[in-house]
């Protein structure tokens, strides 16, 4: 489904093109203070500078009315989303939906409010904010208990750190230079995450650029990762022999004591 | 000092996960029991996922008891005729636990199992000791003595079929009641990460009616195989043991354990098992109101 809004907005940034003519495009220079990701051990979570330019065609400042707005969306997944009721005085999981787009990280970064910016059209169009997630959930289910579903995934991973809005958040200077901060906690998924701009006049897209961040794990953490998937009989008798190693040893020392 | 867990995916203090293990590995030293009841809600607080949790607590259990183990060998306090039927059971009762803990898995409801296993069993037992205990203090205290327990195994146990002569235990028994309740502690150890050694022990003195001078090694030695069948199951099933989270609670629980034992030769064991009844007991209520009360987090995300 990803692919099917990335086509479609390239398609609509290809008629925006038209229709308001090259010579007036804006241009827009994104780049990322780290394009690679290494999780590796002492990884506490990173701190992404999303930074660039935005010109006029002629290369002149752009006008002080441009907002930019940054959207940071980690690798997308499906997943079921339980919902915990009480029944018979036990809280159970007694309710679930599944989503099949579901990104593992999410991050909002503009200028403005986003209300302020765009209306809630184009706000949709572009997922810009929490609130325009396409999930895409599977199966019929009515759209309150959707909404409600939608809100408590985002609620929930908001507190986790993995989904973020921040209005306000991206600072300009000049008129030209713009940047933004988003910080990702250390329990992100690794994957591609990919970081697109954009640049907004008068409740318009006039210009965005997609750059990638990927996130994978390096060395001993990405050793012990595939292992542990791939090779679970020999990761075992590792385990077993390290806890039966260290629990002899340690009896064999605190006996010299 | 900030350790980044694997498979479990997050960051953690890696000194608060050493400190844990030195916990639970003191009480096990204490008490011969695994600590593991204590170690996976633990690491779930902390924020560890509940599988991986149960995953990991399990080789935990097995370092804990190694030391025990060989140490009970050396007095020869284990039967191992007795432990060798225990672990048959215990293996293949880890491999139902991990059918068990798949279907619970997929039908979103292991965490409430998991946790009313914790408030019955923890319940139930803490309060069997927290009784038994009470009383043997309170006759030392008046200074009538107890009248001394017929070691009887329990009438259904001699219902059962088939009939072994286990020595060392004293016992003439079918072995399908030492089979059955090391299945029954496999299950458990699959589901929970714990070694299940306070049912065990209780089970062997008074459903087996085992000799008491066999009974903590043997229970020690069936612990040590089905905690190592448990971590190989998740590691083949689940994939959800982290060896950098095992290795930390490891460190802990193999001194802390050691500790354990040199303050248990000091203590009064009557005294001992109040305390452990107390913890259990603590446990156990903490669980409960667990269930009642509204959760911190109502929505929980499963990968499909």
């Amino acid at each position: 489904m990803t692919v099917g809004v990335t086509g479609f907005r390239a398609l609509f940034l290809g008629l925006c093109a038209l229709l308001l003519g090259g010579a007036r495009d804006m241009v827009l220079v994104p780049e990322i203070s780290q394009h690679e990701i290494e999780v590796r051990q002492g990884f506490t979570g990173a701190d992404l500078l999303l930074y660039g330019a935005i010109l006029s065609p002629e290369g002149a400042r752009a006008a002080k009315d441009t907002d930019i707005v940054v959207v940071l969306e980690g690798p997308v997944r499906s997943i079921v989303l339980r919902e915990k009721q009480k029944v018979a005085g036990v809280w159970v999981n007694a309710d679930s939906t599944q989503f099949r787009s579901a990104p593992a990280f999410f991050a909002v970064a503009s200028t403005r409010p986003i209300a302020d910016i765009v209306d809630d059209k184009t706000a949709a169009i572009y997922e810009l904010g929490l609130k325009w997630l396409q999930l895409s959930p599977i199966g019929v289910i009515d759209p309150a208990e959707q909404a409600r579903f939608s809100a408590g995934l985002v609620d929930l991973m908001r507190r986790q750190g993995l989904y973020q809005e921040n209005e306000g958040a991206v600072k300009t200077s000049g008129d030209v230079l713009y940047q933004a901060r988003i910080s990702l906690p250390s329990s992100v998924q690794t994957g591609t995450y990919t970081a697109e701009t954009f640049a907004i006049r008068k409740g318009k897209v006039v210009a965005s650029a997609i750059t990638q961040v990927d996130v994978r794990k390096e060395g001993f953490e990405r050793f012990v990762a595939v292992n542990a998937e791939t090779n679970g009989l020999i990761y075992g008798l590792f385990a077993v022999l390290l806890s039966v190693g260290m629990g002899w040893l340690a009896g064999r020392l605190f006996a010299l004591v | 000092m900030d350790v980044y867990l694997p498979i479990a995916n997050l960051a953690v203090n890696g000194l608060v996960i050493v400190g844990l293990g030195a916990l639970t590995g003191i009480l096990s030293g204490m008490f011969g029991v695994g600590g593991g009841f204590l170690t996976t809600p633990l690491l779930i607080f902390y924020g560890v996922p509940p599988t991986v949790a149960a995953a990991s607590a399990a080789s935990q259990v097995t370092g804990a008891s190694v030391s025990g183990a060989f140490a009970h060998a050396r007095r020869g306090g284990i039967d191992y005729q007795m432990g060798g039927v225990l672990v048959a059971g215990g293996v293949l009762g880890t491999g139902i636990g991990a059918l068990l803990f798949r279907l619970l898995q997929s039908l979103g409801q292991i965490d409430t199992v998991i946790n009313i296993l914790y408030v019955l069993l923890l319940g139930g037992i803490g309060g069997l000791m927290a009784h038994e205990s009470v009383t043997a203090i309170r006759a030392q205290r008046s200074g009538i003595p107890l009248p001394a327990r017929k070691r009887r195994h329990h009438p259904l146990v001699a219902s059962l079929p088939l009939r072994w002569r286990f020595y060392r235990s004293g016992l003439y028994i079918s072995p399908l009641a030492p089979l059955l309740l090391g299945m029954a502690t496999g299950v458990l150890t699959m589901l929970m990460g714990i070694g299940g050694g306070f049912i065990l022990v209780p089970a062997m003195l008074y459903i087996l009616g085992m000799g008491a001078s066999v009974v903590v090694g043997t229970s020690l030695f069936q612990i040590l195989f089905v905690t190592m069948a448990t971590t190989m199951m998740h590691a083949l099933t689940t994939r959800a043991v982290d060896i950098v989270l095992a290795s930390l609670l490891l460190l802990g629980s193999v001194s802390g354990a050691q500790v354990g034992a040199q303050f248990a030769q000091k203590a009064k064991p009557e005294q001992l098992r109040l305390i452990l009844a107390v913890i259990v007991l603590g446990v156990a209520v903490r669980m409960a109101l667990g269930l009642g009360y509204r959760p911190d987090e109502i929505y929980t995300v499963v990968p499909l």
